[in-house]
């Protein structure tokens, strides 16, 4: 197990620098260090020697890729490429344009954001399962099928109106709660209640849906016809037998995202004035931002993979068939 | 009249095309034949159908675009004839001028007063504030208390005649498939909804704006329905310029196994790491960096929106090609290992062959699944993307850039709504009949029925 | 047998239909189970010999709807039970058991717990002496170590261990009557017939009822004591089993029967020239281990297998599921990499031949699946499939002489040209087996390697495809490789016989040799589990 998740580690690296060298050409496809400098310059100082002491100062003063002027393996390591990614593996991210230090605004920001995403995962995944279980004993009912023509309903909503309307109603109609904005000191699960509800909300019909598949799959199994056989009631069946069976892909289907829970909702946090870290890349988009859009675009990518590595891990602990092999 | 051919009508026609084309190809399969009856056996597939078909249909009239010849100005050569920047399209000519009867700004549906006091003048001349009438909405009335009894009486009229062309066009459809096995009776009132809903908006537009006016004046009704080819386009283009791409590689993998399958799964893994909005946010500005620097491309603004606007579809459909991608190399695995490939292999046959005539027909379910349901996906993020700020562009109808032009109105009181729920409701009808009519075709086609989607 | 007990479950003209289109499954079925007796109820996929069992318990799936008759256990109709008093019928008074008890039972349940969930269902019984009546359980269906296993999972056991996992917790109960749905269908015959040899000493010791469905007349002969025929819904004969096997009414009955290998006659061989030659053939599969992945060790799949081939010859390669029987066939055919010895085709050794360079021998070797259903692309027309091969390997034939061809092909291996242009789904298990051979012989091969080629069919059909085999071999010289599980189906066929275990060939000879005469233990054992007729 331990060998297996050094290798997934060390296929990171290939995956990583892929990541980097992909954002790199798309920025500096358009972008060239000259023009970087001209737009943080302001277009009317700009001289010759402006623009190349603002290059020499943000280390954009080397060659992209290859640096011709330097012998054997420098002449790859003096490139702007190779320098800025160094420091990016070392997760030091740098300065942002406005000049501000993206390592801190990251580390303050990951926590409003986990603060959102983490209880709307968990409460999000409690709820679906249970939906999808209450549907699940009426299976093959008037209600079953109704049922999943409302999941297809609640689908069919754009998010941005699960979050308009949950605004409008919950805070501005009847008031329950402050519309937008975050506040640590003064309680805090206020300013939580509406993005938490609202993401779970929106995420019942393509969550419970799916999960009724997933049980609807394991009904169908021979083991539960083995279970019915015994003598086991309906319920005992399906929290017994079909309800472990299932958890074990919703596990897996699931483990992916937690690690990305850090990088917040781009939506959720823009709407309801959280100062996590999806509105600190959405802010950035806007902006034209490049050193924060670069180095949030290295971040997930990180998080993604040990998302996959989780999975894996997860995948043989849930599993017993793999766990013992 | 001078035509004006974008690049994104002449795809979606090509589109429309080679879809019918592979259609018919895909008939003459009696399994898969048997797929489709299954599909239209029911009523929520014909339904649906009709519903995703008018939508289509709307969006193909609105790709017919041209420019109007400017009126002959005194002193011009004779015979040269200029055409203005205003790009039309055969739809807005259907909807009779719908588009061109502005107001200064909100307008509450059916109002026939502005939603914002101005200053204005009484016939003395003294300032007061008030609501100033609207330019194009009840000047028939005598007297505001008419109004919803005049609604109600031109709603009437216009009921008739939608009636009368419901029957006159579905009166044929009846005639010659009455003893279809289909439930073609689903699909007629369908129609005739759809017709009468039409006939009613067009006509009792002339007189009022049936769903307000937005910030700048502009008919809302008018707005989402132009929104629907944006709409549908961005669902089909974007999954058809990644079908190539995730196909080849994803059968090539599936395949020939060893480094190629490394290869392939090394770059897909590469890009689905990469957080897809963050990616999808970058190539658009730098797109449209691109744009602004290069004006001299394009000639009238429709055409730089048209290339931001295609330059979205390719972006989204490079950033989401892994998901199928993966899953057809692993069905193609699995096809591998099936005894007709490894018979075909037997007979010598060669990889090129055996990649077009054994695998590749066998995997074309998944693809039909993928594009039906990435349909109403992508229609869903286009509304998210345009909020952003990096979906279409602006001065292109989408019903993203009008909830984004409305979000912050909520707070108004009394609330805009209007505008929001145009929007919403055209996307919703649109991506609800997608999503059912793709539960339908997935149950037909995948037999584990929707299963091991996340699986792997 | 014994003398008649009174009947411990009756069953009397059950109906059953589905519920969509109202199409008859069973059209009354009658029976009784009487204790310390096993009743077997014979019938090939599609008779209903499953519902049946299924109907009996009220466990049908929701697609079918019983439309009649009842079932009587003691003086109740199950039937007018409410479903809380049926579950207390169910794994108490009735108990089941299924085929293929892998998927059968619970994968993330130990089995420990998965039979003391029956216990713990009908009884008080709680904690330690829960716990030791699931051992005590465990030793009586003859698992060892019985108290280790109890935390065992089930994919941790062998197949016959499953089985035995399953009947213990049939038996925990101590039910009146056993309902064993094709209860050895999955497993390899020398376990399969432990796993019968248990039932049987459990019904006697136990007075238990047992209704026993099978499709396999073997397993009926050494087992049951009394016999009934399914065929299409309804049972068509039914009598003791000795006198069912001495005499049979039915015809269809008569065409089960026959289809046991009758281990009196046997093919000579003939041929004295190789056509295929193997010596010492190795597929080695590489293990991979540790953060670099390297080759740690090799899964020897095909371990020196020397064997020999003549003109218009039958090898029957014998051997259970994952003796490497498959890979063999595989290898030869080219698609396995060779990892040692040679494989020659008359005189010219083939095994590390290109792509390229092994085109003209894939005219010469030819092959059919086990699989009808997987072997044939789903999208191409029957005429399509047959031609593919003429096509390929460039027979040279005009339009209007490959169409002829494929006719006559059709109509040589016993179907009506117009197939030609249907789609393999529209077909049946036999005949896209049928179709397959001639795909296989639409280029003129010289040997065909035939991997199970009738294991996923009907007994009645498989007797079908066997004989056009031969004929087909009189008539064409054509030489076959059969690779099967099944000694039964090899005395009608083969002229010699090559017994595999774990890659290695153990043994091989004549037909007559191995059959009567079979010197390695193994093949002892196999022989002992084929069930004959001429047995007493």
């Amino acid at each position: 197990m331990l060998a297996y998740i050094v290798r997934r580690l060390f296929y990171a690296i290939p995956i990583l620098i892929g990541v980097n060298l992909l954002t790199f050409i798309l920025f500096f496809v358009v972008n060239s260090p000259d023009d970087m400098a001209v737009s943080q310059l302001g277009h009317k100082y700009v001289t010759p020697e402006a623009v190349q002491a603002w290059k020499r100062k943000n280390g954009y003063d080397l060659p992209l890729f290859f640096n011709s002027q330097e012998r054997g393996g420098d002449a790859l390591t003096e490139t702007i490429f190779f320098t800025k990614s160094v420091k990016l593996f070392a997760f030091d991210f740098g300065r942002s344009e406005s000049g501000r230090d993206i390592t801190t605004d990251v580390s303050t920001r990951m926590w409003p954001s986990l603060a959102v995403a983490l209880p709307t995962f968990v409460v999000g995944i409690w709820v679906n399962i249970c939906v999808a279980l209450m549907v699940v004993m009426f299976h093959a009912t008037r209600l079953d099928r109704w049922a999943v023509f409302v999941f297809v309903g609640l689908m069919s909503i754009s998010s941005l109106f699960y979050i308009i309307g949950g605004q409008y109603l919950v805070a501005k109609t009847w008031k329950l709660v402050p519309i937008s904005g975050f506040n640590g000191d003064i309680q805090p699960w206020k300013f939580l209640l509406l993005p938490v509800l609202v993401g779970v909300i929106g995420g019942i019909g393509s969550g419970a849906r799916w999960y009724r598949t997933l049980f609807l799959e394991e009904a169908n199994q021979d083991y539960v016809r083995t279970a019915r056989a015994k003598g086991a009631s309906e319920l005992r069946i399906l929290f017994r037998h079909i309800l472990p069976n299932a958890l074990i892909p919703i596990l897996t289907g699931v483990v992916i995202v937690i690690p990305t829970l850090f990088m917040g909702g781009l939506l959720i946090e823009s709407f309801f004035g959280i100062p996590g870290l999806g509105s600190y890349m959405l802010d950035a988009i806007n902006s034209q931002d490049f050193a924060i859009v670069r180095s949030m675009v290295f971040l997930g990518s990180i998080l993604y993979i040990v998302g996959l590595i989780l999975t894996d891990i997860s995948y043989t602990w849930a599993d017993p068939r793999l766990r013992l092999n | 009249m001078k035509p004006l051919l974008l690049w994104s009508d002449v795809l979606i026609y090509l589109l429309v095309f080679s879809l019918c084309a592979f259609f018919l190809r895909l008939r003459r399969d009696p399994q898969i034949r048997e797929y489709w009856r299954q599909v239209f056996s029911t009523r929520v597939g014909m339904v649906t159908m009709t519903i995703i078909l008018v939508y289509v249909g709307i969006a193909l009239l609105d790709s017919l675009h041209f420019r109007r010849a400017l009126e002959p100005v005194a002193g011009s050569p004779h015979g040269e004839v200029f055409y203005g920047s205003k790009v039309s399209s055969v739809l807005d000519v259907m909807m009779d001028g719908m588009g061109e009867r502005f107001e200064a700004t909100y307008s509450a549906p059916f109002a026939l007063d502005s939603f914002e006091k101005q200053d204005m003048k009484d016939d003395a001349g003294h300032t007061y504030r008030g609501f100033p009438p609207l330019e194009h909405a009840g000047h028939h009335l005598s007297n505001a208390e008419e109004r919803w009894a005049d609604v109600l009486a031109k709603s009437a009229t216009a009921l008739m005649w939608g009636v009368l062309f419901s029957v006159l066009l579905i009166g044929p459809q009846w005639f010659f498939l009455r003893r279809s096995p289909f439930p073609w009776s689903a699909s007629w009132v369908t129609q005739g909804v759809v017709i009468c809903l039409s006939v009613w908006l067009v006509s009792i537009s002339r007189y009022y704006h049936v769903l307000g006016t937005d910030l700048g004046g502009a008919d809302v009704a008018y707005q989402s329905i132009k929104g629907i080819r944006t709409g549908v386009l961005l669902g089909t283009l974007a999954t058809l310029i990644m079908l190539p791409i995730a196909v080849s590689l994803g059968v090539m993998a599936g395949y020939f196994k060893g480094w190629v399958d490394d290869a392939v799964q090394y770059l897909y893994t590469t890009l689905s790491s990469i957080p897809g909005i963050l990616l999808i946010a970058a190539s658009v500005l730098l797109f449209q960096v691109y744009i602004d620097l290069h004006p001299d491309f394009f000639s009238v603004g429709l055409e730089k929106a048209d290339a931001r606007f295609l330059a979205l579809c390719f972006i989204l459909g490079v950033t989401s090609w892994s998901s199928l991608c993966r899953l057809i190399r692993a069905e193609t695995l699995k096809i591998s290992q099936l005894g007709y490939v490894q018979a075909a292999h037997a007979f010598g046959v060669s990889h090129q062959r055996i990649l077009m005539r054994h695998i590749l027909p066998n995997v074309t379910h998944i693809i039909l699944i993928t594009f039906v349901l990435d349909f109403s996906a992508l229609v869903l993020a286009e509304a998210v993307l345009s909020y952003i700020g990096v979906g279409i562009d602006p001065n292109m109808a989408s019903w993203g850039n009008m909830i984004n032009g409305a979000r912050s109105e909520l707070s108004r009181e009394p609330v805009v709504w209007w505008t929001l729920s145009g929007a919403f409701f055209f996307m919703f009808v649109l991506v609800l009949a997608a999503n059912l009519f793709s539960d339908l075709v997935r149950d037909a086609f995948d037999p584990r029925s929707g299963a091991g989607r996340s699986a792997t | 047998m014994s003398a008649l007990s009174p009947p411990v479950m009756q069953v009397a003209n059950l109906r059953v239909d589905v519920g969509e289109t109202g199409e008859a499954i069973l059209k009354g079925v009658s029976f009784e189970l009487r204790a310390g007796e096993i009743f077997a109820l014979v019938g090939e996929s599609g008779s209903g010999k499953s519902v049946t069992s299924l109907a009996a318990m009220r466990l049908l799936p929701n697609a079918l709807r019983i439309t009649g008759g009842e079932v009587r256990v003691g003086n109740e109709d199950l039937f007018d039970l409410s479903e809380a008093d049926m579950q207390s019928v169910r794994g108490e008074r009735v108990a089941m058991i299924f085929q293929n008890a892998m998927s059968a039972l619970n994968p993330v349940q130990t089995v420990g717990e998965q039979v003391a969930e029956t216990l713990r269902l009908h009884t008080r019984l709680a904690g330690d002496a829960l716990r030791k009546r699931v051992v005590q359980l465990f030793a009586e269906v003859g698992i060892q170590d019985a108290d280790a296993r109890y935390g065992f999972y089930p994919h941790q056991l062998s197949g016959g261990q499953q089985q035995r996992v399953m009947i213990a917790m049939a038996l925990a109960c101590e039910p009146d009557i056993l309902i064993a749905d094709e209860p050895t269908t999955a497993l390899d015959v020398t376990i399969q017939a432990q796993v019968l040899a248990l039932i049987r000493g459990l019904t006697r010791s136990r007075q238990l009822a047992v209704l026993l469905i099978t499709h396999d007349m073997g397993v009926v002969k050494n087992t049951a004591d009394e016999v009934a025929v399914m065929y299409r819904g309804e049972i068509i004969e039914r009598a003791p089993v000795d006198a069912f096997f001495r005499n049979p009414r039915e015809d269809y009955s008569r065409r089960l029967i026959a289809a046991l290998p009758d281990l009196s006659h046997f093919h000579e061989s003939a041929a004295e020239e190789a056509l295929l030659q193997l010596d010492d053939v190795k597929v080695y599969f590489p293990i991979r281990k540790g953060v670099l992945q390297r080759v740690v060790d090799y899964t020897r799949a095909v371990d020196g297998v020397t064997l020999k081939i003549g003109r218009a010859e039958t090898y029957a390669l014998v051997g259970e599921s994952g003796s490497g029987k498959s890979t063999l066939g595989r290898a030869i055919l080219n698609l396995e990499t060779v990892a040692g010895g040679q494989i020659t085709f008359l005189g010219q050794p083939i095994h590390s031949l290109g792509r390229r360079a092994m085109l003209p021998y894939r005219k010469k070797i030819q092959v059919v699946f086990q699989n009808p259903y997987s072997s044939m692309n789903p999208r191409l027309t029957v005429a399509q499939i047959i031609s593919e091969g003429m096509d390929s390997l460039g027979m040279g034939l005009t339009e209007t002489q490959r169409e002829d061809r494929i006719a006559a092909l059709l109509q040589r291996v016993q179907l009506d040209p117009a197939f030609g242009r249907r789609h393999p789904h529209e077909l049946s298990g036999g005949q896209l087996q049928r179709i397959a051979i001639a795909r296989a012989l639409a280029v003129e091969p010289e040997l065909i390697i035939c991997d199970e080629p009738t294991s996923a069919l009907d007994v009645s059909i498989r007797a079908d495809v066997l004989a056009l085999l031969q004929e087909l071999q009189r008539e064409f010289g054509v030489s076959y490789l059969f690779i099967t599980h099944d000694l039964s189906i090899v005395p009608s066929l083969a002229h010699r016989v090559g017994v595999m275990q774990a890659g290695r060939l153990v043994e091989q000879g004549t037909a007559e040799q191995i059959l009567t005469r079979p010197e390695h233990p193994y093949t002892q054992a196999l022989l002992a589990s084929v069930p004959r007729v001429d047995s007493p």
